[in-house]
């Protein structure tokens, strides 16, 4: 064996033991969460952050019921699937307007657009609260769904234009000239080749949806209408907080998340770094 | 795995020669019909985001609380937020965080992004796991480091337990020395992994041959990153470091969740002021004031996006 090829694979698991101290920083706090919904809170109180000794179940079915979350999780499903539908049928015409025409204007949108991702919500929240109490959209999950479908979509359009911006105008305009519709030409030739674009918004304004708690608390207050951020929350308002049934509510609400990640993550992660963001 | 940026320009000459040599209607048509495209975004983005937004201008100029009518007083909250001793503490803190923003998950995400590149064998693996805690709902990222940094038995004490001095029983959350800093660590721990998912897409788009003539030539790991990666990568750390500044002006739903400015105004920053003052103190008028002047830097920023555009910068 040369010198140099020691050196190669001594460089080799230096960079893998690196990388599991980043994973274990990234996923060991986490892990906890596991840790902790299945102890007692005795067993908590000795030590909040090693496996249990005797793992038990039982925080699971206490907080499901304690928690709701057979109606907020129904509630948080809703909004999720109306945001992600919403955010990519808005997002994505904006974003074929923007990219497959010559607009006159365009700088000017975008930064419209880049102004709409970057205000604060407290800037526009009294305001809207008042107009949404007139419209009759507090307690409302279209109503909640509108508000995300406003605030998300801007930075989604950003996103999906760059990357149609690579699809290849040819295709496009070669389905034109066949005589195709802009419907059409829409529908057969670019949703396809936008697919993992339009994912990706889904995804990002998906997870945004299932995990916002802001607007939710301060738009919806009826019990029955309450996303699956309140649930997890209310195990917090406690006076004394109880680790375990609090742990087992926040599987309940990262479970699902981690799977709609999973289940889309190569296809995700490219249409993320092939649009906008690089 | 590279493709142009949010905000490059497009220019196609041959559709607008193809519209040209078209009949005055059609033309017209083709002129409107990309807006009709535009027309959902800009509508609901107008009625819920900017609509709102220009009331809030009004607002500011009245002594509203949030209920009943509201008096005009003309810029006399703009004047009161400027001598406010709690706005400046506020902007201080969101100065702060900024730099704590720009360099703590950037340099993480930089490194965890170069040791990815580096390896072929699991990097999915890899690349996912440090992605899941952006993935995961702020509430619960904070619930999760609340308890791990409790002041009982969180790891603060396990680690002076084992002789690390200054941190066994410290409330991190609790204490106005620490609490800023506590709560900017768990967003930069939360945040770092999307960095580094991106910056990898970015390293895998520089040319390989530049690297292949770097080891001709004898340069070492160091000098391959500081001279042939940050350069390929340039355009992304730009606009991110941009977006890091709006970011910062932003920042809210963790220090609302974990501390909500506490204690005593230690980790309070604009927006959390300015949700204070508008739901707790009811000024919601001043609170429109405070939020407006703030604006007046995000619109800087985008000054700034735009003047980098036009000198070219792929950004």
């Amino acid at each position: 064996m040369s010198g140099r090829q020691r050196k190669g694979r001594l460089g080799r698991a230096l960079i893998y033991a690196l990388l599991v101290v980043l994973a274990l920083f990234a996923l060991g706090p986490l892990v906890t969460l596991v840790f902790d919904a299945l102890k007692t809170n005795a067993a908590i109180g000795a030590n909040p952050l090693t496996p249990p000794t005797s793992p038990r179940l039982s925080n699971f079915a206490t907080a499901w019921t304690q928690g709701d979350f057979s109606v907020t999780m129904r509630n948080s499903v809703i909004i999720c699937l109306g945001t992600m539908l919403g955010v990519c049928l808005i997002a994505g015409l904006a974003a074929y307007a923007l990219s497959q025409f010559d607009l006159p204007g365009e700088n000017g949108v975008i930064a419209y657009l880049f102004l709409g991702t970057a205000l604060p919500v407290q800037l526009f929240l009294v305001p809207l609260f008042f107009l949404w109490t007139k419209l009759h959209l507090t307690n409302n999950l279209l109503g909640l769904i509108i508000i995300f479908w406003a605030t998300e979509s801007p930075f989604a359009t950003l996103l999906l234009r760059s990357y149609l911006l690579k699809i290849p105008k040819e295709f496009v305009e070669a389905a034109r000239l066949d005589g195709a519709s802009e419907v059409r030409s829409l529908f057969r030739v670019l949703l396809p080749l936008a697919w993992p674009g339009l994912m990706t918004i889904a995804l990002i304004s998906g997870l945004f949806a299932w995990n916002e708690f802001f607007f939710s608390i301060t738009f919806i207050f009826q019990p029955g209408l309450r996303p699956i951020a309140t649930s997890f929350l209310a195990f917090q308002d406690q006076n004394s907080t109880d680790w375990g049934l609090t742990s087992a509510a926040a599987l309940f609400m990262v479970v699902p998340a981690l799977l709609l990640f999973l289940g889309v993550q190569r296809r995700f992660v490219s249409g993320l770094t092939a649009g906008g963001l690089r | 795995m590279t493709g142009p940026p949010v905000g490059t320009a497009t220019v196609e000459p041959q559709a607008s020669t193809v519209a040209d040599s078209a009949p005055p209607a059609v033309r017209r048509r083709r002129r409107v019909r990309p807006w009709l495209f535009l027309l959902p975004l800009i509508l609901i983005n107008l009625f819920v985001v900017i609509g709102p937004s220009i009331a809030t201008v009004y607002y500011s100029m009245t002594n509203w609380t949030g209920i009943g009518s509201a008096k005009f007083i003309g810029f006399a909250n703009y004047r009161r937020a400027f001598d406010d001793p709690n706005v400046r503490q506020a902007l201080l803190h969101n100065l702060i965080w900024f730099a704590l923003f720009l360099t703590v998950p950037m340099a993480l995400g930089l490194f965890g992004a170069y040791l990815l590149s580096q390896i072929r064998r699991y990097q999915i693996l890899f690349r996912t796991i440090f992605f899941i805690p952006y993935v995961t709902a702020s509430v619960v990222n904070a619930a999760v480091w609340q308890n791990i940094l409790n002041p009982t038995n969180g790891i603060g004490v396990a680690l002076g337990h084992l002789g690390i001095p200054g941190i066994g029983h410290v409330s991190f959350f609790g204490s106005p020395s620490w609490a800023l800093y506590a709560v900017n660590f768990v967003v930069d721990w939360h945040w770092w992994g999307f960095l580094a998912v991106i910056f990898l897409a970015a390293m895998q788009g520089i040319d390989p041959s530049l690297y292949e003539a770097a080891r001709v030539d004898g340069a070492g790991r160091w000098r391959q990153f500081r001279h042939i990666t940050i350069p390929g990568i340039q355009p992304t750390l730009v606009f991110l470091a941009l977006m890091t500044i709006v970011w910062s002006l932003k920042v809210f739903d963790y220090i609302y969740i974990i501390t909500n400015g506490g204690p005593g105004g230690a980790s309070q920053v604009v927006s959390t002021l300015m949700y204070n003052e508008a739901f707790t103190q009811f000024n919601a008028g001043y609170a429109a004031a405070i939020g407006l002047s703030m604006s007046f830097f995000i619109v800087i920023v985008l000054i700034g996006y735009f003047y980098l555009r036009k000198r070219g910068s792929k950004i």
